[in-house]
């Protein structure tokens, strides 16, 4: 505020040329012009989901086109160009941030692009291609969203709604009354519909609005179809290229482990299911053989631990402190460690046990059931026996497990493609025969 | 004029007032109401639906004949928040969210109402409850079932006034007679008036620290007519309730500042924005606007003065904490969504409806009526040359003296702690979740615009107190009160929080940690408004003063909230 009084003196004479500096590189362009338009003018990509060039003022709520703009980080559709204003759009940090915000909306909402009709045809989409999102870095945050049918012509997807205010401002009756509103607050945060008002649009206007959502998230009924699967001119190339780098990453790394991988498992408060499971591959155990060997392990019967291991599979979760122990020694011997089973996930079978106190459980099996003689029975308890837990521990509460394989037991193939997934990061799909147990 | 916020809705000003009627007429807004509502607004449904849901305490379910709200601040939960929610729920039969199956009793959570120094505290159709505990549940419910009115029923609140600068430095709490201030302005020209603030370097007291005295120049050398003055009385900020003492002691101090403003720019109307946590002050802030009128200080040629016009209303907020930030508050008084406006203008330029406005919060309004009725220089006596002038501070959690202090900015923590009878402090919050926290290392820094710049609110918590616990209430905070329109800010806290309750359950590891500094970060960088950029602030300034805590949190590949002693605590019992 400030500098209020100087800059309106300065904007009284007339809006002419300026010249700015994006990226060091010298751009003219009108005084007072949107920064946006003026990158993209001159080829120079800012990336922006919400922005619409007729929307002024701007609506600023998406985020994705921060820059750093003399020195401070702020969206660029925000700004209006001035006299040698310097703009940095590709640092690794705007670049880094603006990767974030999109990773988060996928984070936030269900987007499942396959599935999508205006996949191909998509902002956050061609975003998400252009910065090189293959993963979010944000856990994602299951939100329930409704898919609403109510309206006559359209079909709004909330799952995939970001929230951009587009449709909000944009959408409106021959009487000027708004058609969509933000509702709610804060995480949830939505973008309501109005019926009555919808069904006055027309036919022409309802199609603009499914044109305006930078997602799939506004669709006409009956057109969603209209433009077909497949039309991106953003990722044919760049990703062909990108799968072939991966490729080559892969091979180039099994080429290095020359030497075998080195596997340990152990059943904790578990039945040995999952370890015949494991046994299950039949003969593929031979090929495996080939590539692995086994250290600590019921399998071949190695008590401890030689050396450090790649992987251990744990099954069966924590019933008493051997089992701990045994537990936090795997998670020092195995670089990945992978719960395999239900019980290890989380608790199992053993872990019906948790509803009854220890106590009640304890006498009930060794001082009153019916084959036990009053007085000459006692609870085991002795320095050299493990002490048993209060209740059943889920392996997550005792250490850090890296990956999950559930099922009980899971399917065999099931467990040694995702071993091999880990290992050596080959691709695999799980059929689904592989994970069906009735 | 096209307003500057977002261009196409309309302002309704009466909008608020309308959705209040409605709401106090039946306990929730009926769809009938809804539908006229609309119609007589000429707004679709859906964007009244939408200002609506935004507001907390507007309903579009029924909410119970008695609607209480009990909050759930983190100064409530440490002082039993839990116990008294069990309390309400067995007393009432409702469930918290929810009606009881009879309809009488709607039971809410809600954030900070500003009763920070005598948790915890309900309000019940408005009505303040305070000091709750168990037994003083079962006894109010017990009452309200009776039918004794509830006005009977309710608290009255204490001020808690702890102290004051001695050798009569106060600039707030001393004695104040009506009028006063105001009629100091005869035979003052508004340019004089702005020269005595600028003189006395006051600056906003809500947080910002803008000065006064250039805002209320920049606003008069506007051209547009009319101008507003709005006092913004929406302390949303947990923790704080330095505002609703000096509306309780000094209702007139207030409004003699808000037409002194007016004086000062030139405006005609003068707006308190009263957040509806306090509505049970409405009645005496109206009456105190009625006797001002009664003695000609508000009105035509107000104070005497001819050519000086000046009316005052309240607004009554619907509970929104982002409404607290100026340009949100003006949306919100046009009958909007509260949310914050793109950084165009700034609200002297156009502000409430377009036009020239002038947001002061209610601190900054009295300091500048004490500065007019006593003289800059007396102002200028306290505190410190680059910070003088004295703060109020809203002291609350685990000390024995909570309550309001008139400091001298230049008073270090260690002093207001001790002033404060602080038990064991060990993690102080200055100015609330938004602010910063400090850890006894920071016991000599001094309270002042340049030092440690405070809003107002001032949370001691003991050793005895889990951060985790503070800060995970604080991002919920945030989560349930962003405005939902930026991505950063509505995605991010939530995000956020899922990482504390991570670490709560024990499965933090150390990239964990890294990955909320770097996450808060993108939250401050991108942004919209300040909610978003400040609600981070805390979490990672709380990593780096309390190392040692969350040391013990980083399992390095161990779940660190495993304990085997505990766990075989039972079985020892068959030791022989």
């Amino acid at each position: 505020m400030k500098n209020l009084k100087a800059e309106q003196k300065k904007k009284q004479p007339g809006k002419g040329q300026v010249t700015i500096k994006i990226d060091g590189k010298e751009i003219k362009a009108k005084e007072g012009q949107n920064l946006v338009q003026v990158a993209r003018e001159n080829d120079i990509f800012i990336p922006s989901l919400c922005y619409y060039e007729h929307i002024d003022p701007p609506l600023g709520t998406c985020r994705v086109c921060v820059c750093e703009i003399d020195g401070k980080p702020g969206p660029a559709c925000m700004q209006k160009v001035k006299e040698n204003m310097e703009v940095r759009v590709n640092t690794p940090e705007m670049e880094d941030t603006r990767k974030a915000i999109v990773e988060m909306m996928f984070a936030e909402g269900n987007h499942f692009c396959p599935a999508c009709e205006k996949s191909g045809n998509c902002s956050l989409q061609h975003m998400g291609y252009e910065m090189g999102v293959s993963i979010s870095r944000f856990p994602h945050l299951f939100k329930d969203r409704l898919i609403d049918f109510h309206p006559k012509r359209m079909i709004i997807e909330h799952n995939r709604c970001v929230k951009c205010h587009r449709c909000v401002e944009e959408v409106l009756t021959k009487e000027g009354k708004q058609v969509f509103s933000l509702c709610n607050r804060g995480n949830e945060t939505m973008v309501g519909i109005d019926y009555e008002q919808e069904a006055k649009l027309t036919m022409q206007e309802a199609l603009a609005a499914m044109q305006l959502c930078p997602t799939g998230a506004i669709l006409v009924r009956g057109q969603s179809m209209a433009k077909p699967f497949g039309d991106r001119q953003f990722d044919q190339e760049s990703v062909k290229k990108e799968e072939e780098d991966k490729r080559a990453v892969v091979e180039a790394a099994v080429k290095v482990a020359k030497g075998k991988k080195v596997i340990a498992t152990i059943s904790l408060a578990g039945c040995f299911g999952c370890h015949m499971s494991m046994l299950d591959i039949d003969l593929g155990f031979i090929d495996l053989l080939e590539v692995v060997e086994f250290n600590k392990s019921p399998i071949n019967d190695i008590k401890k631990f030689t050396q450090q291991c790649d992987i251990g599979l744990i099954e069966g979760g924590c019933c008493n402190s051997e089992n701990v122990e045994t537990l936090r020694e795997f998670r020092r011997k195995c670089d990945i460690l992978v719960a395999v089973g239900e019980c290890s996930i989380w608790g199992g079978l053993p872990a019906m046990r948790n509803m009854i106190p220890l106590e009640e459980c304890l006498e009930e099996a060794y001082l009153n059931s019916i084959t036990t003689v009053a007085g000459e029975h006692i609870v085991p308890y002795h320095e050299d026996l493990p002490k048993i837990l209060d209740k059943v521990y889920p392996c997550n509460e005792i250490v850090k497990i890296d990956y999950f394989i559930p099922g009980c037991p899971p399917n065999p193939e099931h467990i040694w493609k995702a071993v091999k997934n880990l290992l050596w990061g080959d691709h695999y799909s799980i059929l689904y025969s592989e994970f069906k147990y009735d | 004029m096209k307003s500057e916020a977002f261009s196409r809705q309309r302002a309704h000003p009466d909008l608020l007032n309308s959705l209040w009627k409605y709401q106090n007429q039946h306990g929730y807004i009926r769809d009938e109401d809804l539908t006229s509502c609309a119609r007589q607004f000429d707004m679709s449904k859906i964007e009244l639906e939408g200002v609506i849901s935004f507001y907390h305490f507007f309903h579009r379910r029924p909410a119970g004949q008695y609607t209480i709200y009990l909050n759930n601040s983190i100064v409530s939960e440490f002082k039993g928040f839990q116990r008294v929610r069990e309390a309400f729920e067995r007393e009432t039969g409702a469930r918290f969210g929810e009606v009881d199956p009879g309809g009488m009793f709607g039971l809410f959570e809600t954030s900070c109402i500003g009763l920070s120094d005598q948790e915890p505290a309900a309000l019940i159709n408005f009505h303040p409850f305070t000091n709750l505990n168990t037994l003083k549940v079962r006894q109010i419910i017990a009452k309200i079932k009776q039918g004794v009115p509830i006005e009977e029923v309710c608290d009255e609140v204490g001020d808690n006034i702890r102290y004051v600068p001695p050798g009569k430095r106060a600039v707030f709490f001393r004695e104040y007679f009506p009028g006063n201030a105001i009629m100091k302005l005869n035979g003052m020209s508004p340019e004089q008036v702005i020269e005595e603030v600028n003189r006395s370097k006051l600056s906003g007291r809500g947080g910002a620290f803008f000065p006064t005295g250039l805002k209320w120049g920049l606003c008069r050398q506007q051209t547009a007519e009319p101008k507003y003055i709005v006092c913004n009385a929406d302390e949303g900020e947990p923790g704080t309730f330095k505002d609703r003492v000096l509306m309780n002691t000094m209702p007139g101090l207030v409004l003699e500042g808000m037409a002194i403003a007016g004086y000062a720019v030139g405006a005609r109307e003068g707006i308190l924005y009263l957040r509806a946590e306090y509505t049970w002050m409405k009645d005496k802030l109206e009456k105190a606007i009625d006797r001002f009128y009664g003695m000609g200080l508000l009105g035509k040629n107000a104070a005497g003065i001819d050519g000086f016009d000046f009316d005052i209303r309240v607004q009554l907020g619907a509970g929104s904490y982002v409404v607290g930030e100026e340009t949100a508050l003006l949306n919100s008084m046009e009958g909007k969504r509260g949310e914050a406006r793109v950084k165009q203008f700034y609200p002297i330029e156009r502000g409430f409806l377009g036009l020239p406005t002038v947001v002061n919060n209610v601190e900054t309004l009295c300091a500048a009526a004490r500065i007019i009725e006593l003289g800059a220089g007396h102002f200028l006596q306290a505190g410190t040359a680059t910070s003088p002038g004295t703060k109020l501070i809203s002291v609350s959690g685990d000390c024995h003296q909570p309550g309001i202090f008139e400091i001298e900015y230049g008073m270090t923590v260690e002093e207001l702690l001790k002033l404060c009878q602080a038990d064991a402090p060990y993690y102080m919050q200055v100015s609330g979740p938004s602010g910063e926290c400090i850890s006894m290392a920071d016991k000599k820094r001094a309270f002042s615009k340049d030092g440690l710049s405070c809003g107002g609110a001032f949370m001691v918590f003991s050793k005895h107190r889990d951060i985790l616990q503070i800060l995970l209430n604080f991002t919920t905070f945030f989560k349930e009160e962003s405005c939902g329109v930026c991505t950063p800010c509505r995605a991010g806290n939530f995000i956020l929080q899922r990482k504390l309750e991570k670490i709560k359950l024990g499965l933090a590891q150390k990239s964990d940690f890294e990955d909320i500094r770097q996450w808060a970060r993108i939250m401050q960088t991108a942004s919209r408004c300040g909610l978003g950029k400040t609600a981070s602030n805390t979490l990672v300034k709380a990593l780096d003063t309390f190392p040692e805590y969350f040391e013990v949190k980083q399992g390095d590949g161990l779940n660190m909230k495993f304990d085997l002693t505990k766990a075989t605590e039972a079985y020892e019992k068959f030791k022989s």
